[in-house]
């Protein structure tokens, strides 16, 4: 397979991707963030440091994540050979932990005690409890009271594993709240905190070291692809909410020219009838959560509530990367709506007897739209990022059945 | 003494009593936030303040029409306006230095521009006369501190404490030691604001600092007052903080 001329070498120094990314935060927190890309530079030239880390993730997550082909899937769309990236396979049963388990050793090379971080369905709260119980680190988790509400089984979760879970009533009492939030605790107490963002948004150096967390996805599919369909896939699919498993899987093949990139953002109810979570189809660039890239917001700048089935990807932002890649046009966005997502969602299900979640469901749903259009040799590589018992109630909600 | 309150709360049409107020009570410069959806340096007051703005439909455009009209009467006391990048973004910041210039506005503290990421927006800005002013934090070292000097106009806002705003923990001793050295690298007037909650602890700070910042304090009275009695409870308690430094400077002199 062809490799690009030029390697590509984003961010900048700065944190910058084209005119996405920075550093937009109050000075409060200027010096951490120097401190923490000092550190993580550290971290990157230090050999013990990434043989921990891929210790961790074969032993503890239980990586590599394998690739399945789902051939009664391809066989029933009729067309191209859909692969699955199982990172629904992982440990708490997403890609998050991927990151959490970087970042937790960054945590404890800084010699921080106490980690905090932002959740909506709670499956990256979930992720950070659980790599602090497994550092023996002091958690606190912000969630908006809104998803603690709808999602009471993952708070449990995150309480049997030691964390505290804080509600947050402010705004929209959503995943952004949280979010800022969290970044209000690290403000007052960055002396003792890290704060373990959940995506490859916020203030660089996050999406830059979320990203290569993250990256391991994409590795170990460059080196499975061959060894089970004889090469790289044609099209490689993953939902964005944040976008980062969709950063995970995509960025190591960036220099890839033949391999195309798809991110599938969450169109809820139809992009057209405004209720929906799809940043880079129908947003516009500006600035929030310490970096600048598309966000949904009206014309005075207010960001606005997202709506999508999927709790993960109902973020009013992206990842700069994913707004660099898209102005680039090295990726391309599209959006799926809640309904393509459930459906998506109970064909997986019956047809390989795999639960995915429904923020992975929007990849599938993709997937199943572009399949019939290509011919039986051509390959589509979705990243699975999570598995689906978390969605268990709103799936079963929309069936009209009650547990 | 720089009070700042939230433009459009509890209302749009209560912002010009309490401006004016705030002028009786004797402030030297007026803070004006412009309120926004995700306002992440500010503690829950502020954050409630942006929210009953926002319920109301204030907008940056808004904001800047209550400064014309605010200059109409009185065209002495500064306007600073405070706010996120993102509503400035959104209108484009040749318009919003444009528009704010013609409005009356003197300064603009931007919360989330560190000098690194406005460069642009501050050249443009200093041309234009207005002033962009720089937060400076009890985290910031000696080169940061130089650099926010050089990047700034106006006066710089240290932020007392590390938090948001409206926190409680106010360091006397760590302001007090601070603020000769910071004033002395960026050749500028400092304002401290961020955790000073009444008479008493804004004398102790002004008595070190240029300028005195009270936010969250000035909030909690406007809650409570409700729209109609909020202008007379905010420019009592002004006064009141106006009295005791004015005390302290002779206390000084």
């Amino acid at each position: 397979m062809q490799m690009a001329d030029i390697p590509y070498n984003m961010p900048d120094p700065r944190g910058h991707f084209g005119p996405y990314g920075g550093i937009f935060v109050s000075e409060t927190l200027i010096p951490a963030l120097e401190e923490l890309r000092t550190v993580y530079a550290e971290c990157l030239s230090d050999p013990a440091f990434k043989a921990e880390f891929e210790y961790e993730l074969k032993h503890y997550v239980g990586r590599p994540s394998p690739i399945y082909h789902a051939r009664r899937m391809s066989d029933e769309f009729g067309g191209a050979q859909i692969y699955l990236k199982r990172e629904d396979l992982n440990h708490t049963g997403a890609h998050k932990v991927n990151n959490c388990i970087g970042q937790a050793l960054v945590a404890r090379k800084m010699g921080k005690r106490r980690v905090i971080a932002e959740t909506g369905a709670g499956q990256h709260g979930v992720a950070t409890a659980t790599v602090a119980a497994r550092y023996g680190m002091e958690c606190v988790v912000y969630m908006g009271s809104e998803d603690v509400k709808r999602q009471a089984a993952n708070v449990y979760r995150m309480k049997l594993l030691g964390a505290t879970v804080v509600p947050v009533e402010s705004g929209s009492r959503t995943l952004k709240d949280a979010l800022n939030e969290a970044m209000r605790d690290w403000v007052t107490n960055v002396g003792d905190t890290f704060y373990i963002i959940g995506t490859v948004a916020g203030p660089h150096p996050y999406p830059m070291m979320v990203r290569d967390f993250q990256a391991v996805i994409g590795r170990e599919c460059l080196q499975q692809m061959p060894e089970l369909a004889g090469r790289q896939p044609d099209y490689v699919l993953a939902c964005v909410g944040g976008g980062s498993n969709a950063i995970g899987i995509f960025h190591p093949y960036v220099d890839f020219p033949d391999v195309r990139l798809v991110g599938v953002e969450a169109a809820g109810d139809g992009i057209e009838s405004g209720r929906h979570a799809a940043s880079l189809s129908a947003g516009r660039p500006g600035v929030l959560h310490g970096n600048r890239t598309y966000l949904l917001q009206d014309e005075d700048g207010q960001i606005i509530e997202t709506h999508s089935i999927s709790a993960g990807l109902d973020y009013p932002g992206v990842g700069p990367e994913h707004a660099w890649l898209k102005d680039s046009g090295r990726a391309e966005y599209v959006g799926i709506t809640d309904a393509e997502a459930l459906k998506a969602f109970h064909d997986l299900c019956r047809l390989e007897g795999i639960i995915p979640a429904l923020e992975s469901s929007h990849a599938l749903a993709y997937a199943a739209k572009l399949a019939p259009t290509l011919s039986t040799d051509r390959i589509i590589l979705v990243n699975l990022s999570g598995r689906g018992d978390k969605d268990m109630h709103t799936v079963a909600e929309k069936s009209g059945i009650q547990f | 003494m720089i009070p700042f309150i939230t433009a459009g709360d509890p209302d749009a049409a209560t912002t010009l009593p309490l401006m004016r107020a705030l002028v009786a009570g004797g402030s030297d410069i007026i803070e004006l936030g412009v309120p926004f959806s995700d306002p992440m340096a500010d503690g829950p007051t502020i954050q409630r303040a942006s929210e009953r703005a926002l319920a109301g439909g204030m907008s940056l455009r808004k904001v800047l029409g209550i400064v014309t009209e605010f200059r109409k009467e009185d065209a002495v006391t500064p306007i600073v306006l405070m706010g996120y990048a993102n509503p400035i973004e959104a209108m484009g910041l040749e318009r919003f230095v444009d528009s704010a210039v013609q409005a009356g506005v003197d300064g603009v503290l931007v919360v989330d521009y560190p000098p690194e990421e406005c460069e642009t927006f501050a050249a443009t800005s200093k041309a234009a006369g207005l002033d962009p002013i720089f937060l400076l934090a009890p985290t910031s070292e000696d080169e940061r501190i130089r650099d926010v000097g050089a990047a700034g106009r106006g006066y710089i806002y240290y932020v007392s404490l590390k938090g948001v705003t409206g926190s409680v923990a106010l360091d006397f001793e760590e302001v007090s030691a601070r603020i000769p050295k910071i004033r002395a690298a960026v050749g500028m007037p400092v304002g401290v604001g961020f955790g000073i909650r009444d008479a008493e602890s804004a004398r102790r700070i002004a008595a070190v600092a240029d300028a005195v910042v009270i936010g969250s304090r000035i909030i909690e009275e406007i809650e409570q007052a409700g729209a109609a009695e909020a202008p007379a409870r905010v420019q009592a308690f002004i006064s009141g903080v106006r009295e005791a430094l004015d005390a302290e400077r002779e206390n000084v002199q």
